[in-house]
This record gives C-alpha cells, sequence and structure tokens, in this order.
C-alpha cells in the first residue's frame, strides 16, 4: 500500500524514537542552547541574586551616612563602588536599591500581564460590538504617551509605592490588552478553532486549550518586553519624587540625588543608571531568545 | 474502534438504508456587505441562495463548482459553524435542532469535517495524539482511553503511533498532517464526514493516497461524505453523486456517470470542458465561458447563468429556472429551461433526447 511506503521512508529518515516532547521542554532545550539567552540570565541572575540576598551579602548598612567619607571614587578602601553625596557605600545602597527597583519591573508587569491577558482574550474571541466597546476605552488610554499617562496617574493617586504600582500596572494593561485581544483574533478564526468547535467543544475548554496556549506565548514574549520599561518609568517616577521617598534606595532616585554630584564625582553619579541600563538590556536580550525559542515551528 | 464504552455511544441508524443520511432543504446565506457610513440600504452576497439536496446513506456525493460558488459556505451551513439564515436538514429522518428531531450536540457528533489547510487545522502546540483525543475527552472520556484510541487511528490511517503520536503538526507533511486531520475526524465515530477540499492543497502522489484511505475508511466504517472539491478529476474518481454549483445555487445534480457523459446544465459541460484534455490532438481551442461570474451581491435576474449562456433567450433573463428531474432519469436534475418542455424557451427539448 502506497501509506505503507510513505511511512517506512519516514522512518528511515528519522530512526531515533521521539524523546519527550513536552512544549515547556522544547522551549528550554532550545534556550539552553542559545548563548545570548545564557548571558543575559546569568546577568539577571546576579543582579537578582544581590538584590534580593542584599541585607546579607551587602557589605555595609545603606543608610549610614558619614559627612567626611562623601562622594569618594570607586576603589577606595571599604567601599568598593564608593560613597554617595551623604558617604553612604554605594555598593550597599545599588544592592538594596535593586530590590524595590526590580520590585517596582515586576510587579506592575505582571499584574497588568494577568488583567491584560484576561480582557483581551475575552475581546478577542467575543468580537463583534462587545469587542468593539472595549477596545475603544483602552485606545483613550494608549492615546496617551506611556510616562506621560504614569506620572499623571501617580501624581493623582499621590506619592508612594503602592500607587506607583497601580500607576504603572494601569499604564500597561492597555497595551497587553492590545497585543492579547489581536493575537485571540487571529487564533480565533484559525480552522483548528473551528474543528474544536465541530467537536462539541464549549467556549471555555476551546479558550483554555486551543486559544490561552497560542495567545500567551506572544503575550509573555511583550511582557517580557515591558520589565524593563517597567523598571525605567519606576524609576523615573522615583526620580520626579513621585514613587519612592529618600532615604530609601532606589536606582531611579539615586540618580536623581546624585544629579548634583554629576561634576564632581560622574562615575559615581552614573552608576545606577547604568545598572538600569544593564538590567534592561538584559531582560530585553533574554526576551528575545524566550520569543524564538517559544515558537517551535522551524 | 470500538468506542461504545464510553458514556455516549455513537448515533445508530435510524432511518433505514432507503433513508438519505442527510436531506438539505432550502438552505439560504446572505452575508451583509459593509457599505459607506451613511448608506441606508444594505447589501447582501447572495453566497448560498436556496440549496436543496440530500445525501444517499453510504455514498459520496461531490460538490464542484468555481471559486465564490457557496460550495464551503455550503459545508459550513451543514456543520452549524455558521447559523443559516433559512433552511432546515433533516439528519437520517430526524429534523436537526427541531422540535422532536436530533438534538444539535448529537447531530455534531454524527458529523465531522476535514478542512483545506492541514497545518490551520491542527493546534500547533498540541501534538498530533492530543489534537485526535481532545475532542472524545471534551465528551467525558478519560483522558488514558482517548489516548488509547487517538493510538490507535493515528494506525488506521497510516502513521505509526509510536513514531508520530508525540509530535508537533510542523514536524508532519502536508499529506501526514491531513491524515491526522482524517483520524481526529474519526475519533468521533462519525457517520458524515465532510470533506472540504480537503486534497485540494496535496500534490498529486500524496492526494491519492489519501483519496484511497478515504475510499478505504468509508468502506469499513460506513461513512458517507460530502466531497467538496474544484478538482473535476477528484470528484469524478471518488463520487457517487455530483453537484454542481453556480453563484450560490445547485444548477445540476445527478449520478457520477450521468454528470460527467451527459451533463444537462450548459454550465456543467463548459465546466467539464474546461479541464485539460491530455491528447494533444484534442486540445480545448476557444474557451468554453467568457467573462467571469456576475457579482454575488447583485446577481442577474432569472436563471443566473444567462448572461454566460450561449442557449441564452430572454426568457431565461425573465424567469428562474426549476431543478427538475430530467425525462427518463429522475436522479438526474438540472435547472435549465432547456430541459423543460414547458419552459418557453424555443429550444427547449420536447421528448426523451438520447
Amino acid at each position: 500500500m502506497s501509506a505503507s511506503l510513505e511511512l517506512s521512508l519516514r522512518a528511515a529518515a528519522v530512526a531515533a524514537p521521539a524523546p519527550s516532547r513536552s512544549y515547556w521542554l522544547v522551549v528550554w532545550r532550545q534556550l539552553r542552547h542559545d548563548p545570548m539567552a545564557l548571558a543575559a540570565g546569568l546577568v539577571l541572575l546576579i543582579i537578582i541574586g544581590a538584590a534580593v540576598f542584599a541585607p546579607w551579602l551587602a557589605p555595609a548598612d545603606p543608610y549610614k551616612a558619614s559627612m567626611i567619607k562623601r562622594l569618594l571614587p570607586i576603589g577606595s578602601p571599604c567601599f568598593l563602588l564608593g560613597t554617595d553625596e551623604l558617604g553612604r557605600d554605594m555598593l550597599s545602597r545599588l544592592m538594596h536599591g535593586g530590590r524595590l527597583s526590580l520590585l517596582m519591573g515586576v510587579v506592575p508587569v505582571l499584574a497588568a500581564f494577568g488583567i491584560g491577558t484576561a480582557i483581551g482574550l475575552f475581546a478577542g474571541y467575543v468580537g463583534g460590538k462587545v469587542n468593539m466597546v472595549i477596545m475603544r476605552v483602552l485606545d483613550v488610554f494608549y492615546a496617551f504617551p506611556s510616562v506621560l499617562l504614569a506620572v499623571a496617574i501617580s501624581g493623582a493617586l499621590g506619592p508612594g509605592m503602592s500607587n506607583s504600582l497601580l500607576a504603572l500596572t494601569l499604564v500597561f494593561v492597555p497595551q497587553v490588552v492590545r497585543v492579547a485581544e489581536s493575537v485571540t483574533t487571529q487564533v480565533r478564526q484559525l480552522d483548528y478553532i473551528e474543528a474544536a468547535r465541530m467537536s462539541g467543544a464549549g467556549a471555555f475548554s476551546i479558550i483554555r486549550v486551543h486559544v490561552l496556549g497560542n495567545v500567551l506565548g506572544p503575550v509573555f514574549v511583550y511582557a517580557t518586553g515591558l520589565l524593563s520599561v517597567s523598571m525605567i518609568l519606576a524609576s523615573g517616577l522615583s526620580f520626579l519624587g513621585l514613587g519612592v521617598k529618600p532615604p530609601e534606595p532606589e536606582w531611579g532616585l539615586m540618580l536623581n540625588t546624585l544629579r548634583s554630584a554629576i561634576y564632581v564625582n560622574p562615575w559615581i553619579a552614573a552608576l545606577p543608571g547604568a545598572l538600569i541600563f544593564v538590567t534592561s538590556i538584559a531582560f530585553n536580550l533574554l526576551a528575545d531568545s524566550v520569543r524564538s525559542a517559544m515558537d517551535i515551528r522551524r | 474502534m470500538n468506542t461504545t464504552s464510553y458514556s455516549q455511544a455513537p448515533v445508530q441508524d435510524r432511518g433505514g438504508p432507503a433513508q438519505p443520511l442527510l436531506v438539505v432543504r432550502n438552505l439560504k446565506k446572505y452575508f451583509a456587505v459593509r457599505g459607506q457610513p451613511l448608506e441606508k440600504s444594505k447589501k447582501f452576497v447572495h453566497a448560498v441562495d436556496g440549496v436543496s439536496f440530500s445525501v444517499p446513506k453510504g455514498k459520496t456525493l461531490g460538490i464542484v463548482g468555481e471559486s465564490g460558488c457557496g460550495k464551503s459556505t455550503t459545508a459550513r451551513l451543514i456543520a452549524r459553524l455558521m447559523a443559516a439564515d433559512s433552511g432546515n436538514m433533516v439528519f437520517d429522518g430526524e429534523g436537526v435542532d427541531e422540535f422532536g428531531g436530533i438534538r444539535l450536540k448529537e447531530f455534531r457528533r454524527s458529523l465531522q469535517m476535514v478542512f483545506q489547510d492541514s497545518f490551520a487545522s491542527l493546534n500547533p502546540r498540541l501534538t498530533i495524539a492530543e489534537t485526535i483525543a481532545y475532542g472524545p475527552r471534551v465528551h467525558g472520556m478519560p483522558a488514558a482511553e482517548a489516548m488509547r484510541q487517538a493510538h490507535a487511528l493515528l494506525a488506521r490511517v497510516g502513521l505509526e503511533p509510536a513514531q508520530f503520536a508525540s509530535r508537533y503538526p510542523h514536524e508532519l507533511s502536508g499529506g501526514q498532517r491531513q491524515r491526522v486531520n482524517i483520524a481526529r475526524a474519526l475519533a468521533f465515530d462519525p457517520r458524515l464526514v465532510i470533506l472540504d477540499e480537503a486534497v485540494a492543497a496535496l500534490d498529486k502522489s500524496v492526494q491519492a493516497q489519501v483519496l484511497n484511505l478515504l475510499q478505504e475508511l468509508k468502506a469499513e466504517r460506513q461513512l458517507t461524505y460530502l466531497f467538496i472539491s474544484h478538482d473535476l478529476h477528484v470528484v469524478h474518481y471518488i463520487s457517487d453523486y455530483v453537484m454542481v454549483m453556480y453563484l450560490g445555487q445547485v444548477v445540476e445534480t445527478g449520478p457520477v456517470e450521468r454528470i460527467y457523459g451527459q451533463a444537462a446544465h450548459p454550465y456543467t459541460r463548459a465546466l467539464l470542458s474546461a479541464v485539460p484534455s491530455m491528447d494533444p490532438d484534442n486540445r480545448t481551442q476557444a474557451s468554453p465561458l467568457a467573462g467571469d461570474p456576475p457579482n454575488p451581491i447583485n446577481p442577474p435576474s432569472g436563471c443566473r447563468f444567462h448572461d454566460r449562456c450561449p442557449h441564452a433567450h430572454p426568457v431565461c433573463a425573465a424567469k428562474a429556472p426549476l431543478l427538475i428531474g430530467l425525462p427518463g432519469e429522475p436522479a438526474h436534475q438540472a435547472a435549465c429551461h432547456l430541459n423543460d418542455p414547458t419552459s418557453g424557451h424555443p429550444a427547449a427539448l420536447t421528448e426523451v433526447q438520447p
């Protein structure tokens, strides 16, 4: 029979039996062989590790100021990365600062990812007028530049960390919804959704098994890209005095307070900015690698 | 494969052998066309306009026609993937979704569909065994049993389960993917399978293999096929009956050899003469038809084919021909005034023609 011919040809081409093929395992195998992903992951691991374990790892108290030891250069004895404008140890402050900065980078994105995906899936799957109403309302938010919107909401709610977290979440939700909605609309029209409907599956089951799995990938990648934006916006809010309050160490706030020292010791003043830069680049590179690894049809 | 062990056994034969498996009556679907924002009167594409036919049990009805003639819309209406504007269906003697008839859920399980795009019809994130097992699991089959059945179905369609079960769709060839789609359709033990251009995207040799598989499965499982295609050779090969559609209407229907041998409608004849001949001495010289099909938004009055028909007469523009049985061959029906002695067309046949 001709079918068995095709089969045996195929069998000859791939003699080895297929290994375990769970989707995330395939993605992980891809990532493991991607040097860029490994490098970015390592950098992030170090930064996150330093932030998480700051209370135990930091060489000095990040709040202990000294009028004599102000703005010591990088590499001074006892102060590996020098001191800031109040004589506090930069290394310790950067490590402690990472806790807040990373938190403000990750939490709004996670929240927006969850809320935005849910709204986007709903709008995309239901379609029609419901979709139009949801999307037009969100377009109003979308029309403002992120920075302006974050500052406006944060300013209206008043300074403080929880308010800036809320503001950032509100900024990101419409963006995530847009991506989730457009991917859902695309997926919904595919034949495999129709085939699932033919099998008598309910809308909930179809969304869970067939839509969510195919929408989550692109939305996840988009959200990973937002991590760096969120960190930068959070730093910006702190810089403007809308986020974290001094003397709390936070990279954006440190950038602000060290601004006055930029002519005295520019290297010290650049340190928090450099960390923000490195962290967001690492997030972006990792997001890029994850994007290509998640596209298993290659 | 025996699926009777799970809660909902497949629907059994009820109407007896003489009852057509599916009878479709006067199916209509108009799509609203988005016009200018300030335009009041809405325009409609007459995608399917009063289509009636029946599919005998265990037979294959081939539906042919040009692109845009409503073949696929008809399939989607039957499968209830789309709501029809009007018309009703009788499945094995029972009205579909009518009071006292077969419930929609049960009807859906008795009917499955294989789509043209073998890639788009498989979820890229599920392995092919998971895809096949999904439907039965939705209906409450335990996971292990659904998986076992999926493996058996894969083996039946010619894909070695040990090799293929845990593969993803992108790792298969087009022919293999279409076999998976067939296996998924069979997972319900359906009685009617709609094949919407199911082999159109495959190359010729693979097409032949899949067609042979379909023929084997049909005999083995007493399936009835609705085979939609624009490929006249394939339809000739696989069909028992053929239905020709033009602009959302049935122009001719009948046993396959009658249609291919003694087509009664000028459109069918034009369609068949457009098939290239294998004999170089017998090549088609003049194009059998001029022009494009008319716009389905404003279909021509009377017979929709009259503006392209070589036998057109004023009566054709004035009144629409009915789909009537040919003299002496009631199973062969054509919607053309030429075949109706009472139509008033001067060239209409007056007696049985050879």
